[in-house]
């Protein structure tokens, strides 16, 4: 028996230290809970968002450092850092609407912060992928948490109904996912994405068993984006889901999901950017269109951001169909703008939710900005940002995949982006019409207050907003050197090095 | 560098704005969004008299690096095209404020003023911004407040004229947005680095199809604002619905936004297709002229009746413009100054009405004269202003702009004058329909007339159109140098499109030349 040679396991945990804290912090609080009663789960949800903290400290020191590990299954790069990142401050914006959320609901506190500690490792896990096994395992683990946490409101038959038409839907596109990847193994003879990318690049392009691989991974992707025709299942989950989850789906399952989109199509299958943009192209032009329709008609807000988020995936495939270095860069920055508007929009819902006894229709938002002047001004914020107004992020994210798109000579589709922007103008405004300019029938109701956990969520997400839209230049390099340092990553992929 | 000038007259009002919004007591804020108002004015009059006679160049320019990745600058400079516009629009805020404190809002006065300082920072951006995405930014903020004013303060159907409002301009405005990233780009391609720089992108060369296709997103987003006709449709609605001070921004300063870029952008940048264009827009413009004049004559409602003279008096700013001479250009950055000064007041006056009554409707009213004089005195002064009559301003700039349209195509300006004939009956006959006659209803005899408050409001308004009718020459004089420098590539690209048919009709003329001429290849638009 040879002796362990020490050093070289340091070497290899460190890179995925984050995820191992993210890991174990989710059987610490599964363990924990055992002691604690469901009513009073406030303090494991201060618990996850501590190990939330640890994690993101640690992945911080991660940034700008690049290598592979396990063999190529693990690959750190500033894109794994910047997407760790961001779904780290996800899940945890994410537990701070949860705190009372969770006991007002009645939701086992300890099961509940469990399974989103579980969901946010494989969000970070496909962000860290290097062949697509692992992309795989994350998307599992991932997925598999969050049909149980949108199932968690256990005598509320619309949640019982999400979960299952998540799950049923789910697991069949992980088939067609799985299936995608057993092709390109056929195809290619390796898993892993280096070696993919440098067959590709040697005339793999006219491969029919490639095509199909890929065409697979598309609808694979495009279920868990919520890309049309994939987004069926997106309104009925989104409203029946409590809204914390809700918030997590459209921010953090996105933000995962894009991660791995981006890293197998822009990055690995770049090469044959020609042969998947065409597919692209069509499904961004679909996404954007039918959920800026869609979401026109809807009265519920849950749902009606369930349509803006598919609208929203809609101009992220217009930032994939584009490809290249600026478009990765652009996807990477929208989905930070993204993530914070829609953090925010959803703080809100939740607060308004279950402090004022309103519910989710759109109609109960009438004279809000009386009730809750606040509420209802940072509502507005965040609804002009996702409509694409400057100088917020939204808008900012917006010009810049505009941008990327018209330099790879796309106006077509940017023309059709754009149109779609004047469409969802009209349903987001139609928000902010009901919260200043009707007069809600329950003026008697007292004006609502929201809890502290949950006031720091939405002026946190309303800074981060304003920020980085107004002063987008740190974020946009911050987007571009990831992209470029998975860029370089996918070339060097043979050495093993991490300083 | 110039300390910062222009910033502060930007986003002073924005400051003012936020702190309004912590007063607690409805007077205090009405008292310090005024007293905010007064510092962007000070300070606007400040840059009229500093203002160099001589120049043609963006003064008082400021220039910081914001999104160094994408060439984005922050960067203001003020020229003679700008200079008054952005006198009119802090002399106009102050006004409405001082009038809106006076009992026309009562209803959340903090929001109100509010909305009003962060549209006054959006309208004096736009005017300031020599950089194309600064602009962009701006133009779309100055949408945000006015929104909010229609849709929270408004009348009758208020939601639905705020989204028609909303959406209307939304549409140009992105479209406009593509075409100026699709620009920029094709500065790139030959300048080898982004800018959005209004200075650098007038020198990108373009082929012939790029610049109509780009002319045309452009054109459209400013069209819809000004509004020309067949675009104009949200503003009779807007203007209607909104409250007094709204229509008063909406009519005296916003739609100038849309004349104000085409002369700042969609012709210095795309002269040759702006050449081409002249038939068209002359032809809308006069369609406009006395489409607007004519629907106004037949209008019941006093202020529905003012928002159709709008879109004639606004035809007369485009006919002006697009006869792409000094004396026409000039006419039509005065005829916008005019249309601020004059339809405010319109607008004003009829609030004024409508908070007595309650109605503004021209039957319930008749025989004013007798129960307001002073109102009517006022109103009089006003109306013939608007109506054009010499001595008072309306009369310098359709005069000037009639002139140089003569030059250009006199059939136009021949039809543009039955405008201002219609113009003059609409207003008079409405003026006879409200004012004298016998009073009809009861309760018109015992009205009360202006208030200290309200005649305040109108002694400005009045005094600048005695001014500007009888002594134009100081704001001419700012105008004319940079009115020149902006009709100099179009000046070119009217020589090279001349040329180009002579030498057609010279070849044609020889018979060497094919039947039908051969495509133009790849014409250069490059100015100087």
């Amino acid at each position: 028996m040879t002796p362990l040679n020490l050093a070289a396991i340091n070497f290899a945990w460190l890179p995925i230290l984050p995820l191992l804290i993210v890991a174990v912090a989710a059987m610490v609080v599964l363990l924990a809970g055992l002691r604690v009663d469901e009513e009073e789960s406030e303090g494991l949800g201060w618990l996850t968002l501590a190990s939330l903290g640890i994690a993101f400290i640690f992945a911080l020191g991660l940034v700008g450092r690049t290598g592979v590990a396990f063999a190529g299954a693990i690959s750190v790069d500033g894109f794994s850092a910047f997407f760790q990142l961001v779904i780290l401050i996800t899940a945890a914006f994410v537990v701070l609407m949860s705190l009372d959320y969770a006991g007002e609901n009645r939701l086992p506190g300890a099961e509940y912060y469990s399974l989103l500690l579980f969901a946010t490792l494989g969000m970070m896990l496909m962000a860290t992928a290097g062949d697509l096994i692992i992309i795989f395992l994350g998307l599992e683990t991932m997925s598999l948490a969050v049909y149980v946490l949108v199932g968690m409101r256990r005598r509320d038959p619309r949640s019982n109904e999400a979960a299952m038409k998540y799950f049923l839907l789910g697991a069949f596109s992980t088939g067609f996912l799985l299936y995608g990847i057993a092709l390109i193994y056929g195809a290619t003879g390796t898993i892993k994405l280096g070696p993919i990318h440098a067959a590709l690049a040697s005339n793999m392009a006219s491969n029919h068993l490639l095509m199909l691989g890929l065409a697979m991974l598309v609808v694979g992707f495009g279920f868990k984006i919520a890309a049309v025709p994939f987004h069926m299942w997106t309104p009925d989950v989104y409203e029946g889901a409590p809204t914390p989850i809700t918030a997590f789906m459209a921010v953090g399952v996105k933000l995962g999901a894009f991660a791995g989109f981006v890293r197998v199509f822009l990055i690995n299958f770049g090469p044959v950017s020609s042969h998947w943009a065409i597919a692209l192209w069509v499904l961004a032009a679909l996404t954007m269109t039918v959920g800026n329709l869609i979401a026109i008609v809807q009265t519920n807000i849950k749902r009606m951001l369930a349509y803006s988020a598919i609208a929203h995936a809609g101009y992220l495939l217009v930032g994939m169909t584009a490809a290249g270095p600026q478009a990765g860069s652009a996807v990477l920055y929208y989905l930070l703008a993204y993530a914070v508007t829609n953090l925010g929009a959803f703080a809100v819902v939740v607060a308004l939710e279950h402090r004022a006894s309103i519910s989710d229709e759109i109609s109960d938002y009438r004279g809000l900005s009386r009730r809750a002047p606040a509420l209802a001004a940072a509502m507005t914020i965040f609804l002009l940002s996702l409509a694409g107004v400057p100088p917020l992020a939204g808008f900012m994210g917006k010009f810049y995949i505009f941008s990327a798109a018209l330099s790879a000579g796309y106006v077509g589709l940017v023309v059709i982006a754009v149109l779609n922007s004047v469409t969802s103008a009209y349903y987001y405004f139609y928000v902010i019409v009901a919260m200043y300019m009707e007069e809600g029938a329950g003026l008697e109701l007292a004006r609502v207050a929201a809890k502290p956990a949950l006031v720091a969520a939405i002026g946190l997400a309303l800074f981060a907003t304003i920020v980085v839209g107004v002063y987008p230049e740190p974020y946009m390099s911050a987007a571009a050197s990831a992209y470029q340092s998975a860029l370089n990553a996918g070339t060097i992929h043979t050495a093993a090095l991490l300083p | 560098m110039s300390g910062g000038l222009l910033t502060a007259i930007v986003f002073v009002p924005l400051l003012g704005g936020l702190f309004v919004l912590m007063q607690r007591e409805d007077r205090a804020a009405w008292n310090s969004a005024f007293i905010f108002s007064l510092i962007p004015l000070a300070l606007s009059f400040y840059l009229f008299a500093k203002f160099d006679l001589h120049s043609a160049d963006f003064q008082f320019a400021e220039q910081y690096d914001w999104i160094p990745r994408f060439g984005i600058s922050y960067h203001l400079g003020v020229d003679g095209i700008s200079l008054l516009l952005v006198l009119l629009t802090t002399i106009l805020i102050s006004l409405s404020l001082l009038y809106s404190g006076g009992g026309d809002i009562e209803e959340r006065p903090r929001e109100f003023c509010f909305f009003m300082l962060v549209l006054e920072t959006g309208l004096l951006g736009t005017l300031l911004s020599i950089d194309v995405f600064l602009f962009y930014v701006f133009w779309e903020i100055m949408l945000i407040p006015m929104y909010f004013l229609i849709g929270i303060w408004g009348h009758g159907r208020k939601v639905y004229a705020a989204i028609k409002f909303v959406l209307f301009t939304m549409t140009g405005s992105l479209l406009m947005l593509a075409a100026i990233i699709y620009l920029v780009l094709q500065a790139r391609h030959a300048f080898g680095r982004l800018s959005f720089d209004l200075q650098l992108l007038y020198q990108v060369p373009l082929s012939e199809t790029q610049a109509r296709w780009l002319f045309a997103a452009f054109a459209l987003a400013f069209a819809i604002k000004v509004p020309m006709w067949p675009l104009h449709t949200w503003l009779p609605d807007a203007h209607t619905e909104a409250p007094t001070a709204g229509s008063v921004i909406l009519a005296g300063v916003m739609l100038k936004m849309g004349a104000y870029g085409f002369l700042r952008f969609a012709i210095p940048l795309f002269p040759t297709v702006a050449v081409e264009a002249v038939p068209l827009f002359l032809a809308l413009a006069v369609i406009g002229i006395i489409y607007g004049a004519l629907v106004a004559m037949v209008q019941p409602d006093l202020k529905r009746l003012v928002a159709y003279s709008s879109v004639s008096h606004l035809g007369f700013v485009m006919l002006g413009m697009f006869a792409l001479d000094p004396q026409g250009v000039t006419g039509s950055i005065y005829q916008m100054l005019n249309h601020g000064v004059s339809t405010g007041g319109l607008f004003l006056l009829v609030g004024m009405l409508y908070m007595r009554r309650h109605t503004r409707e021209i039957s319930e009213f008749g025989g004013l004269w007798k129960s307001v004089p002073v109102y009517a005195a006022i109103f009089m002064v006003v109306m013939l202003s608007s109506a054009g009559l010499p001595g008072l301003n309306g009369f310098v700039g359709e005069f000037l702009i009639l002139l140089g349209t003569f030059l250009r195509n006199w059939i136009a300006a021949a039809f543009a004058v039955s405008g201002v004939v219609l113009g003059a009956l609409y207003l008079l006959w409405t003026y006879e329909r409200v004012m004298f006659g016998p009073i009809t209803k009861a309760v018109n005899e015992t009205i009360r007339d202006l208030t200290g408050r309200e005649i305040a409001v109108m002694i400005p308004v009045m005094a600048l159109m005695l001014f500007m009718g009888l002594y134009p020459k100081p704001l001419i004089d700012r105008m004319e140098p940079s009115v020149e420098k902006m009709l100099a590539p179009v000046h070119i690209a009217e020589v090279r499109l001349e040329q180009k048919r002579i030498d057609r009709d010279r070849a044609l003329a020889q018979g060497t030349a094919p039947a039908r001429a051969p495509k133009p290849s790849a014409l250069t638009v490059a100015a100087q």
